[in-house]
């Protein structure tokens, strides 16, 4: 009897909680309710991790003598990794997002293989499928685990350049047929089909390794531009290989959890990829931005050098002004500057808006993010689609960092790495500003004809330092009236 | 884990079909402003890895087992922790006008 009412808790706070995950994504739709929503889905896992513990009343006879040992060792886990990644979260810069979550995402990739390992172990005989599922959670975790790793190296800037040499592609696809041969090899080998060479244990970690060595080798050619699609893949494939183990455990909370995440990452892949105009195979497999080096035309034109108090008196006078932040701003850490500057526009009757590329910073939505850091509220800030069409109005265009996203090769030169890729009309404003560090190219390293272009203004320095002066040249403009 | 009833082949593929239309038909509907926090929230949820992995744990027989397992749940938490500390804070920030700055212009649709 006792045990009985042992199994129900787990099995009602599972279904308790795969129900706030549901609904806490579903929540997540708008911004109002989303903070609701994370929490929801929080306690979700609170419920879900506190009912885990309930399983040692049905673990199984060979592993009750161990029962203390274990449980000890799984509250050590838990509090070490959950109270590091708790600490290291609370403190990330938000700037540092995207390789936080690959990184966080490798780790259940890792723990989703590792569960996979455990099993593998097990002495008993498992059935054919059960067997074929573990493996293939196995690999796809795996993979997920050293591809994030090394997506996380680029982003923090350990890693600099993308790796690459002649018929990489084929030794990829080598690596991973090496992968699914060891796989299938051990399959019949633990079912007795035939007797394997080496020991069973050690083809389970010759094929661990291999699918470790794999998802190294598929991400060491992805230049950083890609890394979000490239995040966003492995957040699906782990989202999916949690599934699968939940199938081996006989878990439907993870079966359920882990298959929306593997459904919505998936989604969320081919947005950002379309947004980017680029195919998923094409990130995955072609050489971004090495091929196109030499092939693009001279620019024509001059650059145009401005004052910063130039710049921002015309803005204070200007009757509408777009900005368009790129991942710039927000390296020179000069958001909270740039909405001081946007507040004093307002209040001179200026018509601001922020306009956002789908991929403006690094990750998708991450500008979104930093801006609302910032205090910018959410209503002010456009999307590309919403907003495109309203540049042809404006009256300045201002541009902050951002380069690839404004470039308008992307409609007109198909010689071009980005040509194709929707980009946000600042050409057709009456006026551009560009702050902007140096004369160099963009992230995707290629030139910019907006630049050139005669009614386009550069300010270089320093974000930071050159709006404080914007915002010093208005407020001496309001002093000097005031006076 | 160990109830009456046994998850088979079919049922398993009917929960991961439905599950799939639930998670694209859920995640559809999140407009473009939220996907970085979306991505990191979906990354929170699979975090759920942690409790398979202390089912492993708990079952696990010998040192390597057990070994194997510390990771999982170490790696596991990590996930669900990290995942919940990032995706909290970034959607605590955003904010609407309507207390912040009254003075915005209207909102073109």
């Amino acid at each position: 009897m006792l045990t009985t009412i042992a199994q129900l808790i787990p099995g009602a706070a599972y279904i308790a909680a795969t129900f706030l995950f549901m609904y806490g994504l579903k929540r997540m739709s708008s911004p109002v309710s989303a903070p609701a929503g994370i929490r929801l889905a929080g306690v979700g896992m609170l419920v879900a991790v506190l009912a885990s513990f309930f399983d040692v009343f049905g673990v199984s006879p060979a592993a009750k003598p161990h029962l203390m040992v274990n449980i000890a060792i799984a509250v050590a886990a838990l509090v070490i990794g959950g109270g590091a990644a708790w600490w290291k979260g609370r403190k990330v810069k938000m700037t540092a997002m995207p390789q936080m979550v690959a990184l966080y995402n490798g780790m259940g990739g890792g723990a989703a293989g590792a569960i996979a390992a455990v099993e593998l172990f097990d002495s008993q005989s498992q059935g054919i499928s059960r067997l074929i599922v573990t493996l293939a959670g196995a690999i796809i975790g795996a993979v997920s685990l050293s591809g994030s790793v090394i997506a996380w190296a680029k982003l923090d800037e350990i890693m600099k350049k993308p790796w690459r040499f002649k018929g990489q592609n084929i030794v990829n696809i080598f690596a991973a047929l090496v992968t699914l041969a060891v796989g299938a090899y051990l399959v019949l080998a633990m079912q007795g089909v035939l007797v394997p060479l080496i020991s069973t244990q050690a083809l389970i970690y010759l094929f661990f390794g291999c699918a470790l060595v794999f998802g190294i080798m598929m991400t060491l050619p992805i230049g950083g531009a890609d890394m979000p699609v490239v995040i966003s893949i492995y957040n699906a494939c782990t989202g999916l290989a949690v599934g699968l183990e939940g199938f081996v455990l006989q878990n439907p909370a993870l079966m359920i959890a882990g298959m929306v995440v593997g459904a919505a990452g998936t989604l969320l892949t081919v947005l950002m990829a379309k947004s980017m105009n680029r195919s998923i195979g094409n990130v995955l497999f072609s050489d971004f931005g090495t091929v196109v080096e030499g092939k693009q035309g001279d620019m024509k034109g001059t650059l145009r050098p401005v004052a910063a108090s130039d710049a921002g008196i015309f803005m204070r006078y200007a009757a509408s002004v777009i900005v368009i932040p790129g991942y710039g701003l927000a390296e020179a850490q000069a958001q909270q500057k740039l909405y001081e500057f946007v507040k004093l526009l307002l209040a001179a009757k200026v018509k601001v808006r922020f306009a956002i590329h789908p991929v403006a910073g690094r990750m998708p939505g991450q500008m979104d993010v930093l801006l609302a850091e910032a205090g910018v509220p959410y209503d002010l800030i456009f999307q590309l689609e919403d907003i495109n069409d309203d540049f042809a109005t404006t009256d300045v265009a201002f541009i902050i960092g951002a380069n690839d996203v404004v470039n308008p090769a992307a409609r007109t030169d198909k010689a071009s790495p980005i040509y194709g890729m929707p980009i946000l009309n600042a050409d057709k404003a009456k006026h551009i500003y560009i702050i902007k560090r140096g004369q160099g190219v963009g992230y995707a390293g290629i030139q910019n004809q907006l630049f050139y272009d005669p009614n386009c203004e550069m300010v270089y320095g320093d974000a930071q330092a050159v709006l404080i002066k914007m915002i010093e040249s208005v407020r001496g403009l309001g002093a000097a009236v005031a006076a | 884990m160990h109830f009456e009833f046994g998850i088979t082949a079919f049922v398993a593929l009917y929960i991961f079909m439905l599950a799939g239309f639930g998670g694209w038909v859920i995640i559809g509907n999140v407009p473009a402003i939220l996907h970085t926090p979306l991505m990191s929230g979906s990354n929170f949820v699979h975090g759920i890895v942690v409790v398979g992995a202390i089912f492993a744990m708990l079952n696990a027989v010998t040192p390597t087992q057990q070994a194997i397992g510390f990771f999982a749940v170490l790696l596991g938490a990590g996930n669900a922790a990290g995942g919940y500390a990032v995706t909290d804070r970034m959607l605590a920030m955003f904010k609407t006008s309507q207390v912040v700055a009254p003075k915005t212009p209207e909102k073109k649709s």
